[in-house]
């Protein structure tokens, strides 16, 4: 035994110790509660993780919950019982929330588990020592609760000078530690010896206030009868002194550098309740599972300290130490200057609960109402940490938080010396935390914002880089289709056999391969941003760097790959039509149709059955028939425009929009495939064949898109008849009427799904998304024979004769049907929605109410003329034919109009969609140049009209322009 | 069981409340009041009971006008000990309009336009008192001598005190003489041994009645800094400086300056030194920051005596220190527990 020189520290105060009631009492040992509550999270860390289950029977001792993570702990059964629950409970916290908590009903037995003590902890290792320790679920029983093994190789960082125990215990009323020292006196040393083992520091010292001088002398004496070199020093009785900072200057005269831990000066400190609970891990063998706990405060009539089981109700400790509620008004876990109120004494005891608190009202009244602060400088004076409380609070009122960092704010201890001193009242420890907590969210927020901007500007990077690649792609596509346009016509007859072998050309080879490539690299790429994105959630700083440059490496790569790829479809040869033969057409269209609804039964047992070899062969099979149907198809297609060309006004039957709705369903019956193709390859991503299938299927889809491009383009050269108006529009309708059908299945599954909340929701939107746009696009179209038919009539008829007239005539009354119903769909359309319960916005977006206004207007539109086409035959019977051209002119100005107009609509449309999904990029951007080419074509057609009609429509151009 | 629910620390140390520190402050000036009383007449206490209630007065009303608790702030007792202050630093016989003037601006101006108690960046007693000083220079250098230099032969009686104070007191000048500090401010070309023997100001009896008077001040500083009210930072470096700088004039020229002995104990040295330079709230608050604080009065106080137009210049001193104490602050910041060295002005974002 041997004394230790003792130093001091700066401030301090001397509140009134109110130790001495309970000590009166002897150790006490309550009964067993009728439950044990176990919170997961005891100790400072994550929570731990159950092992047991409801109803498990368990035994004493019993590992309940194992550690979660570096910092967590074990935690174990105090006694024999079954588990009754594992739920959110209130449990003793600041914040007064629940936590989920272990619920024991004990049986009463106390029956122990096998304990198996560590007799070799001598010699075995300290690693496995220090594990051994954390099964038992040992942490820092002082107030923090730091697991002690993390705390023991912390301490390995520096050979350690000093290794303190931690026996100050200078709250006020607080006496679990003194109690344990006199009652354990031998298994403590044990216990401090066992660390010492384990960390080998140049000195012990146990640090003791020196009001308690009956542990004091028990601990002499079995350290003299032990002969043993670890030293007592007696610090004098000032409050904070068992605060670890403040131990470590009363002892060793050295201050933990701001910021750092004990460790990195060589100093390690410990509670003495824990080194008893390492004693009891060692040598009995026995987790911790109870604890020393003052019962104290004046609303006690036998306040007195008790040996508790982890878990028992507070409650079931007051009753024990016959508390009086009435006179209970403030229930304070800890001590009086640093412990926390509680809500009610429904909460258990924790590893680290070393006292409650029962105060009655005169005991600890009611703060007095805060006054101004004078800066007296009593704070200062008092301040352990030697900072200036008074500045402090001047800076946290005022909300100066950087002033309130430079004034060292971060190295109060939330002692309370402060608050307890001044004469004015004022909470400022409360302050100080509130001003810690607004410093720590600015500098998180600060942070966030750092990564907000970091995000932004990848993201605008990222945007700039895509709009010059659709740029150069948009390019490269004008020159394509500019040769591809001059090809057909130049060398239309000649080019037929090479179109065959069009697919095989190395060109096209080259271009499929690409087009794998990109799509593989588009696809990393997608995976990257969202890593990063998750990065950039979770706040994974290093790893956002790393991520960064990565996506930034794939998105050059993508380009470098749309680039080749854009260059290869420049390059390569535009499939050639052959002679037309409408029959073959037809022929040709039924059985694509045939055999896509033969591949799509099979897939679909194949879905069921994926392992089925045959059915796999007869899927593929039939995707072959497919192929070579739509490539029949296609080439067919691709004839009959050069056909119509061929034999523009001679042949009026020339089927360019029927073309057109054929090339349309191909890409949209590709699209589906692809689609499905590829939701099938992100559920197998390793599958090549898929992979195989769904480039294949992609290049498909692209070739049937340039092809509708082709079409789209020359469907206003091409100027269909009048005559052929009618049956066109039937298609159309026809076509429009099944989309319309889709969608409503689609809506239908939708909202299915949405009642089931099932996770393929996202999916069908977008297919209904898809649906919807596919039936827009088909009304469109439905619209636009009429604006381009009319448009095609006074070009191919220079001269207006009676029976174009009436064929006019007949014209417009359809199309007058056809925008009324229109008018009527759109209605109804939106009815639907709404009735689905679908917001405004929703319906907005879905796009029916403008096309209900377009429908409108052109109806209105329509309306007006078929008036004066009534009036007009009048005129031209008994007026020259001039006025009357006049007026026909007129008509057609505006129908081109409206052409033009539904044309940008469009535009806008794709072009708001290719925002959405940018995946689709490349097929929305075909039908976007399709669309702009048909807005062109109706512009030009329509200052042709308004050059023809200078005088009557100057008005109408003006307005224009 | 409504439990309360309150952060901690959950105890006080009780009885030190703000108003209990005023309350030892004025308590503190008991002493200084009696030796007045005793050599100059009643008339300190009849300023003091002005003072007090023009201060109440004046404090309540803007309290009101501030919509703020009128007696929830008049008990904390910091209007009045401003009263104490100023009507111990007024002359015994000046006019109760002066002290009123005196009051209401040091409550008015100096403390509650700035926001009240805790918010007044200058001392507000010597607030009011520089005001009043400059603005009516001649009553407030009439101060009463020592009874045995007197024409009159006797200091003014309770009901002489009430005359001058209120009315006019026709042969106020026989009660009257120059201070010690003010005799040797205009003993011109005399030396200072002339000086010594033949002004009036400056005989044994005068020096005794002020020595009397400072050391019953340092007596309450004592009681103040026993119960630690105050630190004793501020009135030792105070004193010390300026003992220090006078010892140094006294050394170099002692035909013409005054011992430094001779300036601890005349005038406002110790009732500055204890009870107006340690104002909590318009001095420095780090003990380090006190010494430069209170050496800087120190040094002022004697450069004012010596070379300024006014004889004493605790009230100038203080008020020109109370400028630079926030300076100070940023200065002398303690070193905080661990950290290697204590941080210097107000570099925000480096640390250590």
């Amino acid at each position: 035994m041997q004394t230790a020189s003792v130093f001091s520290f700066h401030g301090g105060i001397h509140p009134p110790e109110n130790k001495t009631q309970s000590l009166r009492l002897p150790l006490g040992r309550p009964s067993l509660p009728t439950e044990l509550v176990l919170p997961l999270g005891q100790h400072i860390g994550q929570s731990s993780r159950p092992l047991v289950n409801i109803g498990d029977k368990v035994l004493k001792g019993q590992t309940i919950a194992i550690n979660n993570g570096f910092l967590s702990s074990f935690l174990h059964a105090p006694t024999s019982g079954t588990i009754k629950a594992i739920e959110e409970r209130p449990i003793a916290h600041p914040s007064g929330l629940s936590d989920v908590c272990i619920v024991i009903a004990p049986d009463g037995e106390e029956k122990w588990s096998t304990l198996t003590p560590l007799q070799d902890w001598n010699t075995l290792s300290k690693t496995d020592v220090l594990a051994y320790l954390a099964e038992m679920g040992i942490v820092g029983m002082g107030g923090a609760g730091f697991p002690t093994q993390v705390k023991l190789q912390g301490a390995h960082k520096h050979p350690l000078t000093h290794f303190i125990i931690n026996a100050a215990e200078c709250e006020p009323y607080i006496t679990a530690d003194d109690m344990l020292i006199r009652e354990k006196t031998i298994e403590l040393v044990l216990g401090i010896e066992a660390l010492q083992h384990l960390v080998e520091a140049e000195q012990v010292i146990i640090g003791i206030e020196d009001n308690k001088p009956t542990a004091i002398a028990a601990l002499n004496k079995v350290l003299s009868d032990r002969l043993s070199n670890i030293k007592v020093a007696v610090v004098p009785t000032k409050y904070p002194s068992g605060g670890e900072k403040q131990l470590i200057q009363l002892l060793t005269g050295k201050e933990v550098p701001s910021g750092q831990y004990p460790a990195d000066i060589g100093i390690l400190c410990q509670n003495v309740g824990t080194c008893v609970a390492v004693h009891d891990a060692i040598h009995l063998g026995q987790p911790l599972i109870s604890r020393f706990t003052t019962l104290t405060g004046d609303a006690l009539k036998a306040p007195q300290n008790v040996e508790v089981l982890l878990g028992t109700p507070i409650q079931h400790l007051l009753n024990y130490a016959e508390n009086d509620s009435k006179k209970l008004k403030r229930l304070v876990m800890g001590g009086p200057m640093m412990g926390f109120t509680l809500d009610s004494a429904n909460v258990p005891i924790v590893k680290t609960s070393n006292c409650v608190l029962a105060a009655s009202k005169k005991e600890l009244p009611q703060p007095a109402p805060e006054q101004a602060c004078i800066r007296c400088g009593m704070c200062e004076q008092a301040c352990p940490a030697s900072l200036l409380p008074q500045q402090l609070l001047w800076f946290s009122k005022s909300q100066e938080l950087e002033k309130a960092e430079h004034y060292n704010l971060f190295d109060c201890i939330e002692c309370g010396a402060c608050s307890y001193v001044c004469p004015s009242s004022i909470p400022l420890v409360q302050y100080y935390r509130h001003t810690k907590s607004s410093i720590r969210e600015a500098r998180e927020a600060a942070v966030k914002s750092d990564l907000a901007k970091q995000r932004f500007e990848a993201r605008k990077a990222r945007q700039d880089a895509e709009a010059a690649e659709k740029e150069a792609k948009r390019l490269a596509r004008q020159k394509a289709s500019a040769s591809k346009s001059s090809e057909t016509k130049k060398v239309a007859p000649k080019a037929a056999p090479a179109a065959a072998a069009t697919t095989a050309t190395p060109a096209g080879d080259d271009s499929k391969k690409l087009k794998i490539d990109l799509a593989i690299a588009k696809t990393k790429l997608k995976k990257l941003q969202k890593q990063l994105l998750e990065a950039q959630e979770n706040e994974h700083t290093e790893e956002i760097n790393t991520l960064q440059l990565q996506t930034s490496a794939q998105e050059k790569a993508v380009a470098l790959l749309e680039e080749q790829l854009a260059n290869a479809v420049a390059s390569a040869p535009a499939p050639v039509p052959k002679a037309p033969a409408s029959d073959e057409l037809k022929k040709a269209k039924v059985d694509v149709a045939l055999s896509g609804t033969k591949l799509k039964k099979a897939q679909k047992q194949l879905a069921e059955s994926p392992d089925d070899a045959e059915l796999q062969a007869k899927v593929a099979g039939f995707e072959k028939e497919l192929a070579d149907a739509q490539a029949r198809l296609s080439k067919l297609s691709a004839d009959a425009p050069a056909s119509s060309t061929a034999a523009t006004s001679a042949a009026p039957k020339a089927a360019v929009s029927d073309e057109l709705k054929k090339a349309k369903v191909d890409v949209a019956l590709l699209g589906v495939k692809l689609k499905k193709t590829q939701k099938q390859l992100a559920e197998s991503p390793d599958d090549a064949e898929l992979q195989a299938k769904v480039a294949g299927f992609e290049k498909e889809l692209n070739d049937a898109q340039a092809r509708l491009a082709t079409l789209t383009d020359q469907a206003p050269a091409a100027q269909p008849a009048a005559a052929n108006a009618g049956d066109e529009l039937k298609k159309l309708k026809i076509d429009t009427a099944i989309a319309k059908a889709a969608v409503k299945k689609v809506e239908k599954a939708l909202k299915k799904a949405e009642d089931l909340n099932s996770p393929e929701l996202d999916t069908i939107r977008q297919q209904l998304k898809d649906a919807q746009q596919r039936a827009d696009d088909l009304e469109k179209a439905l619209a636009n024979p009429n604006t381009t038919a009319p448009s095609a009539t006074p070009t191919a008829s220079s001269a207006p004769a009676p029976s174009q007239q009436a064929n006019a005539d007949k014209q417009r009354k359809i199309d007058l049907a056809i925008a009324k119903a229109a008018v009527k769909k759109a209605e109804k359309g939106i009815l639907v929605l709404q009735e689905q319960g679908q917001d405004q916005a929703q319906i907005e977006a879905s796009g029916l109410p403008d096309k209900l206004s377009a429908a409108r207007a052109k109806l209105a539109d329509l309306e007006a003329k078929g008036e004066s086409p009534a009036a007009t035959p009048n005129n031209a019977e008994t007026t020259t034919a001039a006025p009357d051209e006049a007026a026909l002119k007129a008509e057609q100005i505006k129908k081109q109009k409206i052409a033009a107009a539904l044309a940008k609509a469009q535009i806008n449309k794709l072009t708001k969609r290719l925002a959405d999904s940018p995946q689709d990029a490349d097929s929305i951007q075909l039908e976007i140049t399709a669309a702009k080419q048909k807005q062109q074509d109706a512009e030009a057609q329509l200052t042709q009209l308004q050059l023809a009609q200078v005088t009557p429509s100057q008005d109408n151009t003006q307005e224009n322009r | 069981m409504a439990l309360l629910r309150v952060t901690s620390p959950h105890t006080q140390r009780a009885g030190r409340r703000t108003s209990w520190v005023m309350l030892m402050v004025i308590l503190a000036t008991v002493p200084g009041i009696a030796a007045q009383t005793w050599l100059f007449g009643w008339g300190t206490i009849i300023n003091i009971v002005i003072a007090g209630i023009a201060a109440l007065l004046s404090e309540a009303l803007i309290l009101s006008v501030r919509r703020r608790a009128v007696a929830f702030f008049l008990k904390d007792y910091s209007a009045l000990l401003t009263a104490v202050l100023l009507g111990i630093a007024l002359p015994p016989t000046v006019a109760w309009w002066v002290t009123v003037t005196a009051v209401a601006f040091a409550i008015i101006f100096a403390k509650q336009l700035y926001g009240g108690l805790g918010n007044n960046p200058f001392n507000p007693a010597m607030v009011g008192y520089a005001i009043v000083l400059v603005s009516f220079p001649v009553p407030m250098t009439q101060w009463v001598g020592a009874h045995e230099l007197l024409a009159s032969g006797a200091i003014p009686t309770f009901t002489q005190s009430l005359q001058a104070i209120f009315q006019h007191l026709p042969n106020i000048d026989s009660y009257t003489m120059a201070t010690p500090l003010d005799g040797f401010k205009h003993k011109n070309e005399l030396s200072s041994a002339a000086a010594f023997n033949t002004i009036d100001a400056l005989q044994t009896a005068s020096l005794n009645s002020w020595l009397w008077i400072n050391g019953a001040y340092l007596l309450g500083g004592l009681m103040l800094l026993w119960l630690r009210v105050i630190t004793w930072h501020t009135p030792v470096a105070l004193l010390a400086a300026l003992a220090a700088i006078a010892g140094a004039f006294y050394l170099i020229d002692p035909n013409h300056a005054a011992t430094p002995l001779f300036h601890l104990t005349t005038g406002a040295a110790m009732f500055g030194a204890f009870f107006i330079a340690t104002d909590p709230v318009s001095s420095c608050t780090s003990n380090r920051g006190k010494l430069v604080y209170g050496a800087g009065i120190g040094i002022l106080i004697y450069i004012i005596r010596t070379w300024g137009g006014y004889p004493d210049g605790v009230a100038f001193g203080v008020l020109l220190m109370n400028f630079a104490a926030p300076l100070i602050d940023y200065y002398t910041q303690p070193r905080t527990y661990g950290h290697q060295k204590a941080k210097k002005g107000l570099k925000i974002g480096e640390d250590n």
